[in-house]
């Protein structure tokens, strides 16, 4: 896992595009301990992105590439929506799926790569919007977390279909207008966070994407539950701003008005016990690392 | 035997697959030139010369070749590194030689850089910007060399040779098969021999830039 994997080929060097000499000379890939401080010090997974000025998403995605363990590995399936607009901009692998299928395109993908690459972690993660997750793609979701698949689900919660003008969706909360839907939403937002714990997932957290430091620990937490463990599953909210008739730069207030402790994106972790201990496991293996490290650097 | 040749465009927006044509591909030791099957020698002559007649004779090397990958992929970019040296000593005034590079496949629209790249998706935006009117392709992967192919004889009048490692490829012009440094640096001989025997066209051949 390092860019012994990503060289350019020296004869060639010269005439390759500057974003790509700075994905191997400064891009993060094999570090251990990357993260979203890595962010203005080194060259991000994602190259510029097609959203609109402001979008929450945008800072969703940045921080979660920033996150993620183990980039060069990693495999990330996506759906139909925003988030397909920027996958042609990130140096992760990645698929676009059929509106839906992600969940059973990324069982299928992660059983291949078991047994493709059998002595190597290799990551999936599936990164939809709730549409996706929730409506259209609902019976592929509960499917891949039932059979107990081991990679991690991401719903990029924006309460509505945004690319298509806001039309109502599962996850949209009850009684809000959308250009879209004018009668209002009848019935409560599905509540998938409980859905996916009783589905079997190992770690769910339900959450906005309004402190980088927050997404870094459940983006680590859910990928490295899900490679050893089972499913995991994380709702993180990226309101749509046009759509709820925001201001490009009042995206992060709105995420932190959202998440104070009795609004719907207050923040919930559900881990299971196997997973618990999981994360006891690696944390004390953390410590001892950064304490190995501090050594290291006090004898020189 | 079909009577489908495989030309320069504009063919038209949609050009049918070369092989659904009838076209199909040369056995080793082979190549083809506009769909009819030819020794390989023939197709050296053939490429470097439209190489030396073109205005802006271009080698689009993909990630095959871009990315050292492997020992043999660092070697092949070398040896694309001399074909275009060779040909910008062996160009005349007027003429511009061009190495432009195919990084990866992603569809990059409609923010791609024409003058330092080509992408698959839209090859015809980097052949009209810069006015390529020939064209190599060499490691590139044959679905996605096979898609630009086509968008390019569909939309552009740019002469394309495929340099293919695999078993060649129909929707280009001209197009060698199995390819290796050896196969890249005799082309670039060629060229080399063929110097000063070939005219450059007086005009882009109705425009590389045609649209």
């Amino acid at each position: 896992m390092s860019k012994e994997r990503i060289k350019i080929s020296e004869d060639l060097y010269d005439i390759m595009p500057s974003d790509y000499q700075d994905l191997v000379k400064s891009a993060t890939y094999g570090k251990e301990d990357r993260g979203w401080k890595d962010i203005g010090s080194s060259k991000e997974l994602i190259e510029q992105h097609s959203l609109c000025a402001g979008c929450p998403e945008s800072m969703a995605f940045r921080y979660i590439l920033a996150s993620l363990p183990n980039p060069e590995d990693t495999v990330m399936v996506g759906s139909t929506g925003c988030t397909s607009l920027v996958f042609p901009m990130v140096a992760v692998h990645n698929i676009h799926s059929l509106f839906g299928n992600q969940n059973a395109i990324a069982s299928g993908l992660k059983r291949a790569l078991s047994v493709r690459f059998p002595g190597r972690v290799k990551d999936v993660v599936v990164l939809a919007g709730d549409g996706a997750t929730v409506d259209i793609g609902l019976d592929m979701t509960l499917q891949a977390w039932f059979r107990q698949e081991k990679f991690t689900t991401i719903c990029f919660d924006n309460e509505l279909y945004a690319n298509t003008g806001g039309q109502e969706s599962g996850l949209m909360q009850k009684g809000f207008v959308a250009k879209m839907a004018p009668v209002g939403k009848l019935f409560d937002k599905v509540r998938l966070p409980e859905i996916a714990r009783e589905s079997g997932c190992h770690y769910v957290v339900n959450c906005t994407v309004s402190k980088p430091s927050l997404v870094e620990k459940v983006i680590r937490n859910a990928v490295h539950i899900a490679r050893e463990i089972g499913p995991t599953y994380l709702q993180l909210y990226t309101p749509c701003i046009l759509e709820i008739g925001k201001n490009s730069m009042e995206g992060l207030q709105e995420m932190r008005d959202s998440e104070k402790p009795a609004e719907r994106f207050a923040y919930k972790e559900y881990v299971s016990e196997p997973a618990k201990q999981l994360l006891a496991e690696l944390a004390a293996k953390d410590k001892e690392r950064k304490a190995a490290a501090k050594q290291l650097a006090g004898q020189a | 035997m079909s009577q489908y040749r495989v030309l320069p465009g504009p063919e038209h927006f949609l050009p049918p697959a070369a092989a659904s044509m009838g076209i199909f591909l040369p056995n080793p030791g082979e190549a083809h030139i506009n769909g009819v099957i030819v020794s390989e020698e023939k197709a050296y002559e053939e490429a470097a010369r439209q190489f030396l007649m073109a205005k802006v004779p271009t080698i689009f090397p993909g990630p095959l070749v871009l990315w050292a990958w492997n020992e043999k992929a660092a070697k092949k970019a070398t040896a694309i590194r001399h074909l275009y040296n060779t040909l910008k000593e062996c160009v005349q005034p007027g003429q511009m030689a061009m190495l432009i590079p195919m990084p990866d496949y992603r569809p990059k629209y409609p923010k791609i850089n024409p003058e330092v790249e080509i992408n698959p998706n839209h090859p015809n935006l980097t052949i009209w910007h810069n006015k390529i009117d020939c064209c190599m392709f060499v490691g590139v992967h044959c679905h996605q060399a096979n898609l630009s192919l086509k968008i390019i004889r569909g939309g552009t009048s740019c002469y394309t040779i495929a340099m293919c490692a695999q078993a060649g490829h129909e929707d280009a012009m001209l197009s060698f098969r199995d390819a290796s440094v050896e196969k890249i640096m005799k082309l670039a001989d060629t060229v080399k021999r063929l110097k000063g025997t070939v005219q450059p066209r007086q005009t882009s051949a109705k425009s590389g830039s045609s649209n």
